[in-house]
C-alpha cells in the first residue's frame, strides 16, 4: 500500500540496522515514549533486529494504561446508571476497575457503545433526547483536538445531553518526572509522534537540554522507528543532545496552532494521577468552568472512591523504564490480559499487554514434544 | 487467579459447581463467541467433559464417521449476523455456505442440509423472501439439498430479526483423510485467496464507514475448490476454514490439536489493499478478522506446488498463496517472520479484537 509499505520494508530496514551496528561503540538505553511506538517494536520484532547493545525501554505513552483506578471505577459508575449512554473508545472496554469491566456492565444490560470519533457521540446524542450520553474522553495530547471539539461542538449546537468524562493526560511532565528519578536508566528518547503533530516540539527543547537527553520525534511504522534509534544513538554517540526530527512528513516544530487553540479554549492544565505511576503535577487537562455544562464530573456526583492496586504489580517501574515486564514474578502467570494486576497489561498498547500478545510469555525454545498419532480410522 | 471452582448457589448443589469461570467472568460476555481463547475456554472446560466421545472429541469443524461402509462427516453452524444484508452476501447465503464449508473441511461432498429459522416479530415478510431466496440459490450453487427445517417466532426485540442454525451431512470419499492431527513438519500451508474481506465488510456497514471501493464479505461455498484438490492430492492432511478469530484461530487450533509448531511469513500472506488500509484505519490486525470463503490446507510439501496451481484455476483459489509451514519446533505456537525481517507470536486473542485508542 502506498505510503505504508515504503515504510515497512525489510532491505531498508537492514540498511538502518547496519548503519546503527556501525556507528555504536558502548551500549545505550532508549526509551520509546508512545504506546503505539511499543506495539509496533513488539508486533514487527524489532526489537530482534537491533544489536543487543542497544536497549528499548518502553514508557508510559499509553493512555488506557495510565488512566487512574478511581477514574475507571467512576466511568463504570456512570455507565451503570439506567439513564446514561456511554461511549468509549474500544480499548477502554477491557480494563477493568475494581469490580469487573465495561464489557461485563455491557453484558448486564448497560448501555455501552465503541466510537471512533467523540463526535460520532453527538449524533447519539441527538437521536437519544431523553437519554444522557457520556463519553470518556482520555488521552494524550494526541485526542485532546477531537475531545475538545465534541464539547465545543455541542455548546455551539445546544446539545445539552452531552457531556465527557476527561482523564487526559501530557507528556512532558511524564518525561521529566522520568528523568529525575534516581533509578532512571534511559539515556535518549523516541519522543511521541502523534503528540508533537498536535503540539509541536518546542516543549520538549527545554527538556532536552536540562536532562542533557536527545529526544527524537518519532513516527510509528517499522522504519520510523529505526530511524528514530539510529538518530538517537548518533547523537549519544556524538555526546549530544538535542530534540530532532525523524517524523517530518507529519510533525511541525510549532504543531497543528489551529487545534491547540481549540485545546486551550475548552481545556485547561490540572494536576493528574496517574495509574502505575501517581500523581504528576500538571499533567493533565480538564475541561475549563465555562463548559461546565458538558463536565460529567460535574453532572454525576461520584463519592471518592477509595482503590487498591495489586501489591505484585511493578507496573510503576515498568512504565519509567526501570523494568521490563518479564522481570516480573507475575508476568504471563497470575497476570495476562483476560485477568491484568496492573496498568502496562490492560490496554493493547501497555508494554505488558503487547509483550504477552506477541507471544512473549511463550517458551519457544523447548524441545518439540512428541505428536500424538492421529487417531482416524483408516479410510 | 483462582482456579477453584466457585459454587453458584442453590444449582450447585443439584449439579455440581459450575466448571467456570476460570477467567474473570461470571457471565456469557460477547467474547465468548469471537472465537478466541474465551470461546476454547468455554468449549473445553464446559461442553466437552459433559459429552465426550471419539467423534466430538477431536473439535474439528464437524464430525466423521463410518456408516455401513460409507464416511461421513456431519456438522452444525448457526448464523446471528447483524445486519442480515451487508456489502456481498447476506445471513441466508452464510448460513448455507456456512456449514457446507464445514463439511468441505472434512473432505466431504455436502449433500443434505437441516435450516432451522428464528424470527423476531416485526421481521418484514420481504426481508424473510430476499434470504431465502438467497439460501435458494446458494444451495443451487453448492450442490446441495435443503432437506428439513423449523420455525420459531420470538417476541419483538428478543431476537435481532432473524437467526438461522443449518446442519449438513456430506459424503467423505475413500482414501480422503482430513484430520487436524495430521498436521505435521515440513507440510507447506496454502490458503486459497486474501484474507480478512468478510470482518470488514460487516464492520463497514456496522460503523457507517465509507470506503473508496466498496469492500464485500468474501462468503463463497469452498466444496468444488476443495474437491477439485483432493481429486489432485488425495493425501491432503488438513483443512480449516478460517471465520470466527481469522486465520490466527484456525491455525493456532491445528498447531495446538496436532502439537506442532507453525512458522508463518507475513510477506506471503495474499490481502487486498483495500482491506489493509481500512484495517489500518480501524486498527484491527487482518489475521485476526474473520472470512467467510477463506480456508488453510496443510499440504504435504512434494504436493504443494501441484495443489497450489489447482488452486489458482478455480475462482476461488485465483490468489492462493503457500503463507508458511509446519516446523518441529516450538510446538502448539504458530510465528511468523515478519514483513521486516523480525520475528513474532501469532498468539490466539483472549477477547474480542478491539480497535486502539490510536
Amino acid at each position: 500500500m502506498k505510503y505504508l509499505d515504503e515504510y515497512r520494508s525489510e532491505a531498508l530496514a537492514q540498511k538502518l540496522v547496519n548503519e546503527i551496528r556501525r556507528i555504536l561503540t558502548r551500549p545505550w538505553v532508549l526509551m520509546e515514549v508512545c504506546g503505539g511506538q511499543t506495539h509496533t517494536i513488539v508486533k514487527y520484532g524489532l526489537d530482534n533486529l537491533l544489536p543487543p547493545e542497544v536497549e528499548l525501554v518502553h514508557g508510559p505513552g499509553c493512555p488506557v494504561c495510565v488512566t487512574s483506578l478511581e477514574m475507571i471505577d467512576k466511568a463504570h459508575a456512570i455507565a451503570s446508571r439506567p439513564d446514561v449512554i456511554f461511549c468509549s473508545f474500544g480499548d477502554m472496554l477491557r480494563v477493568p476497575g475494581s469490580a469487573g469491566d465495561l464489557l461485563i456492565l455491557k453484558s448486564r444490560g448497560a448501555d455501552i457503545r465503541v466510537v471512533y470519533s467523540p463526535i460520532d457521540c453527538l449524533k447519539i446524542a441527538r437521536a437519544n433526547p431523553d437519554k444522557k450520553v457520556v463519553f470518556f474522553a482520555i488521552g494524550f495530547e494526541t485526542t485532546a483536538p477531537a475531545n475538545a471539539m465534541s464539547v465545543w461542538q455541542a455548546r455551539r449546537q445546544g446539545i445539552h445531553n452531552f457531556s465527557i468524562l476527561v482523564s487526559h493526560v501530557l507528556v512532558p511532565p511524564a518525561m521529566a518526572s522520568i528523568l529525575q528519578s534516581p533509578l532512571n536508566r534511559v539515556q535518549g528518547f523516541l519522543g511521541p509522534g502523534h503528540v508533537c503533530t498536535v503540539m509541536g516540539f518546542q516543549e520538549y527543547e527545554p527538556i532536552a537540554a536540562r536532562y542533557q537527553v536527545p529526544i527524537v520525534i518519532t513516527g510509528f511504522e517499522p522504519l520510523d522507528l529505526l530511524e528514530g534509534v539510529l538518530m538517537t544513538v548518533r547523537q549519544l554517540e556524538a555526546g549530544q543532545a538535542r530534540v530532532e526530527n525523524q517524523y517530518q512528513r507529519i510533525v511541525a516544530r510549532e504543531g497543528n496552532r489551529v487545534a491547540q487553540d481549540l485545546i486551550n479554549q475548552v481545556f485547561e492544565v490540572c494536576d493528574r494521577k496517574w495509574r502505575g505511576v501517581g500523581s504528576i503535577p500538571k499533567s493533565g487537562y480538564k475541561l475549563r468552568y465555562e463548559f461546565r455544562e458538558h463536565d460529567a464530573e460535574r453532572l454525576f456526583e461520584v463519592k471518592e472512591i477509595d482503590t487498591q492496586e495489586s501489591p505484585v504489580c511493578i507496573s510503576g517501574l515498568v512504565l519509567k523504564g526501570v523494568k521490563k515486564p518479564h522481570d516480573c514474578p507475575a508476568f504471563g502467570k497470575e497476570c495476562t490480559p483476560d485477568h491484568p494486576l496492573g496498568a502496562t497489561m490492560v490496554s493493547a498498547e501497555g508494554a505488558c499487554a503487547a509483550y504477552h500478545a506477541y507471544g512473549r510469555h511463550l517458551q519457544l525454545k523447548g524441545e518439540p514434544k512428541s505428536r500424538p498419532a492421529p487417531e482416524v480410522a483408516a479410510p | 487467579m483462582s482456579n477453584e471452582p466457585e459454587s453458584n448457589g442453590s444449582a450447585g448443589g443439584l449439579f455440581g459447581s459450575c466448571p467456570l469461570p476460570i477467567s474473570a467472568h461470571k457471565e456469557i460476555v460477547l467474547a465468548h463467541g469471537s472465537g478466541g481463547k474465551l470461546t476454547q475456554q468455554l468449549i473445553q472446560k464446559m461442553v466437552l467433559p459433559q459429552f465426550e466421545n471419539d467423534l466430538l472429541n477431536p473439535l474439528h469443524d464437524g464430525a466423521m464417521f463410518s456408516l455401513n461402509g460409507a464416511r461421513f462427516a456431519f456438522s452444525t453452524d448457526s448464523f446471528v449476523v447483524n445486519p442480515i444484508f451487508f456489502p456481498g452476501g447476506d445471513i441466508g447465503e452464510l448460513a448455507i455456505n456456512g456449514t457446507v464449508n464445514d463439511l468441505a473441511m472434512c473432505g466431504a461432498r455436502p449433500l443434505y442440509l437441516s435450516s432451522a429459522f428464528i424470527l423476531e416479530e416485526g421481521l418484514p415478510l420481504a426481508d424473510l423472501w430476499r434470504v431465502v431466496q438467497s439460501m435458494r440459490q446458494a444451495a443451487q450453487v453448492a450442490g446441495v439439498s435443503l432437506v428439513t427445517g423449523d420455525t420459531k417466532v420470538v417476541d419483538r426485540g428478543k431476537g435481532n430479526k432473524i437467526f438461522i442454525n443449518t446442519s449438513g451431512l456430506g459424503l467423505i470419499d475413500a482414501g480422503v483423510n482430513i484430520h487436524p492431527g495430521r498436521a505435521q513438519p515440513g507440510d507447506k500451508i496454502i490458503i486459497n485467496g486474501p484474507i480478512a474481506a468478510h470482518g470488514i465488510a460487516i464492520m463497514s456497514v456496522r460503523e457507517g464507514l465509507e470506503f473508496e471501493s466498496e469492500i464485500k464479505s468474501d462468503t463463497a461455498p469452498l466444496n468444488a475448490l476443495v474437491q477439485s484438490m483432493l481429486a489432485t492430492a488425495p493425501d491432503i492432511h488438513v483443512l480449516r476454514d478460517a471465520t470466527r478469530g481469522g486465520i490466527t484461530s484456525a491455525l493456532n487450533e491445528i498447531a495446538g490439536q496436532a502439537g506442532v509448531g507453525i512458522r508463518l511469513q507475513e510477506a506471503h500472506i495474499p490481502i487486498d489493499e483495500a482491506v489493509k488500509g481500512a484495517c489500518e484505519i480501524l486498527g484491527l490486525d487482518p489475521l485476526y478478522v474473520a472470512n467467510e470463503g477463506k480456508f488453510v490446507a496443510f499440504v504435504r510439501p512434494e504436493d504443494s506446488e501441484l495443489v497450489l496451481s489447482v488452486m489458482r484455476k478455480h475462482p476461488l483459489g485465483q490468489k492462493a498463496a503457500i503463507i508458511g509451514e509446519v516446523v518441529a519446533e516450538h510446538p502448539g505456537c504458530v510465528t511468523m517472520k515478519t514483513r521486516v525481517g523480525g520475528n513474532r507470536v501469532v498468539d490466539m486473542f483472549s477477547g474480542e479484537q478491539l480497535p486502539r485508542i490510536c
